[in-house]
């Protein structure tokens, strides 16, 4: 089987041909429902693999493809939450929510007359990581990590074959960040969609994934691959046996090599 | 001495009559003090009374100049709107129209307004026209302006879902732009009224610019400034209107504090 998303010795620069690369000889395979993490040192190009394999950005060598076809244009079956929240001020947060739904078929042309259906989904979404209640404020009548589940919630409503979140539990508290560890470990065993996840949290990077990736430092590639071969479903408790420790400790040392 | 939060709330209400008042009795103390020659300055009491005279012409006028501008305005606001989005929507139209809106406002359009006159014949439509001319720049550069600074991450979030152009312009576009627009909507509402009144005064039969040209020659120095105060309360009333529209579409965009204590 060929992989979903598949990256192949990709190289970009953000300025144009002959400045400094962002990635270089970057290549990676997800296949069609795995849920894979990426992990690394800070500025070493997880967010733009990321923009790369949903064709925000065109690499400047190797190729990447997705669902089989070579990316040369955004690609329309993505769901993706960006590192900042990015919620359009000028909509309330349920509104904000709707937005994939007014551009993505085929909700598109179904908005006018299931208007009041995909409002309640998107209210029973906004219950499931906490915000019940809150889709009439405005995005910045919400605190940092209000935003931020807003935003996952926004990357879920149309229900991508392709999820992919960029840090989206980086402004939360423990507790908030381990239940929706559980709610996207549900939605992915539920739906059999692809995730890609990037993330600085090494122990989130483990629970979640069937496959962790380590980066080096700028300009980015991958360094290790590591399976987790954590049984599915997977407990909270898990994170506290040795076994989930090992591995979480067997990364971070990788990390710390690759930033050195 | 310190003042309550509501004094001081009920202080910058009354702030602005305070002034104007302050202002109207500076000017009378001034011209009686000095003994100033009304031909040269009228005392507001000589304006007042002009203004109670020839309320009638006054009134007529003004809602003529009124008229006169607010179509200026309108036809500004429509073709403003229309080339500022056509002129954001890519850099090579950017490019290309830019010099020559910039050459077009170095134009004084008082220098317009004979050709206008030529074209037309001198009355309302060469004042419609030049209001509309001096006051369109503002809103194509300003809307054009909030197009080419949409954050790359909120163009990012709408092409990330497969949008197309116009989906762009519509969902993120036109929205951030909205408060870049209704700003200029104050802007252009004053040289609307600078365009009509350079008209009326140079060729037109109607409207205060005329009025106050037959009053110079007339020598009625205080209807002269009669005619000015009547342009100024249409100015403040028009510009507040747009404040106040300003204010009630771009909630969102008005949420800093600063300046508000
Ligand atoms: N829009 C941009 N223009 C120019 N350079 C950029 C841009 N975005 C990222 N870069 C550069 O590309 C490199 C990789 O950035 P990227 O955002 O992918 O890092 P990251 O791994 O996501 O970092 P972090 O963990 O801090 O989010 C960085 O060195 C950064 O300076
Ligand atoms: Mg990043």
């Amino acid at each position: 089987m060929s992989a979903f998303v598949s990256l192949r010795d990709v190289s970009h620069a953000y300025a144009g041909a002959g400045s400094a690369l962002a990635v270089d000889g970057l290549s990676i395979d997800v296949a069609e429902g795995e849920f894979a993490a990426v992990v690394g040192p800070s500025g070493c190009g997880k967010s733009t693999l990321m923009k790369l394999a949903t064709g925000l950005q065109f690499p400047q060598g190797g190729t990447v493809t997705v669902a089989g076809e070579r990316v040369t244009h955004p690609v329309k079956i993505a769901g993706m939450a960006f590192q900042a929240p990015t919620l359009l001020p000028w909509r309330t947060t349920l509104d904000n929510l709707l937005l994939p739904l007014e551009i993505v078929e085929p909700y598109r042309s179904e908005m006018r007359r299931r208007k009041r259906e995909f409002a309640a989904r998107a209210e029973t979404l906004l219950g499931s990581v906490g915000l019940s209640g809150q889709g009439g404020r405005f995005p910045w009548e919400l605190s940092g990590g209000m935003q931020q589940r807003a935003s996952l919630c926004r990357a879920l409503i149309h229900e991508p074959k392709l999820l992919m979140l960029d840090e989206p539990f980086g402004a939360l508290d423990a507790f908030t960040r381990e239940e929706l560890w559980g709610v996207i470990r549900d939605l992915h065993a539920s739906r059999k969609i692809t995730v890609i996840l990037v993330t600085h949290d090494l122990r989130e990077a483990v629970f979640l994934a069937d496959r962790v990736f380590v980066m080096s430092a700028r300009p980015g590639r991958v360094l290790v691959e590591r399976h987790i071969e954590l049984p599915r479903p997977r407990d909270l408790e898990v994170t506290f046996t040795t076994q989930f420790q090992d591995i979480v400790h067997e990364l971070r040392a990788h990390i710390v090599k690759a930033r050195q | 001495m310190t003042m309550t939060r509501a004094q001081s709330q009920l202080l910058i209400k009354a702030s602005p009559w305070l002034f104007t008042i302050g202002l109207v009795v500076f000017w009378e103390a001034v011209v009686r003090v000095f003994k100033i020659p009304t031909f040269f300055l009228p005392p507001p009491s000589l304006i007042a009374q002009a203004f109670a005279e020839f309320a009638g012409p006054i009134a007529r006028n003004s809602w003529i100049t009124l008229e006169t501008t607010l179509i200026g305005f309108g036809l500004a606001v429509g073709f403003g709107l229309l080339l500022g989005l056509v002129v954001g929507w890519s850099r090579a139209i950017y490019a290309g129209l830019y010099p020559l809106m910039i050459g077009f406002n170095a134009i004084p359009k008082v220098a317009l307004v004979p050709i206008l006159v030529l074209w037309f014949g001198i009355g309302f439509i060469p004042a419609v026209l030049t209001a509309f001319l001096i006051s369109f720049f503002p809103i194509v550069v300003n809307v054009a302006t909030g197009l080419a600074t949409i954050e790359p991450e909120l163009e990012d979030v709408l092409k990330a879902l497969g949008a197309s152009k116009l989906d762009i312009m519509r969902k993120v576009g036109i929205p951030r732009t909205l408060p870049y627009f209704f700003g200029s909507l104050k802007v252009a509402i004053t040289l609307a009224f600078v365009g009509s009144v350079i008209s009326e005064s140079v060729a037109s039969n109607y409207g205060i610019g005329n009025l106050m040209l037959q009053a110079q020659a007339q020598f009625q120095v205080p209807l002269i400034f009669a005619g000015l105060v009547a342009l100024a309360v249409e100015g403040i009333v028009m510009y507040a209107l747009m404040a106040m529209l300003e204010k009630r579409m771009t909630r969102w965009a008005q949420r800093s504090g600063f300046g508000q204590n």
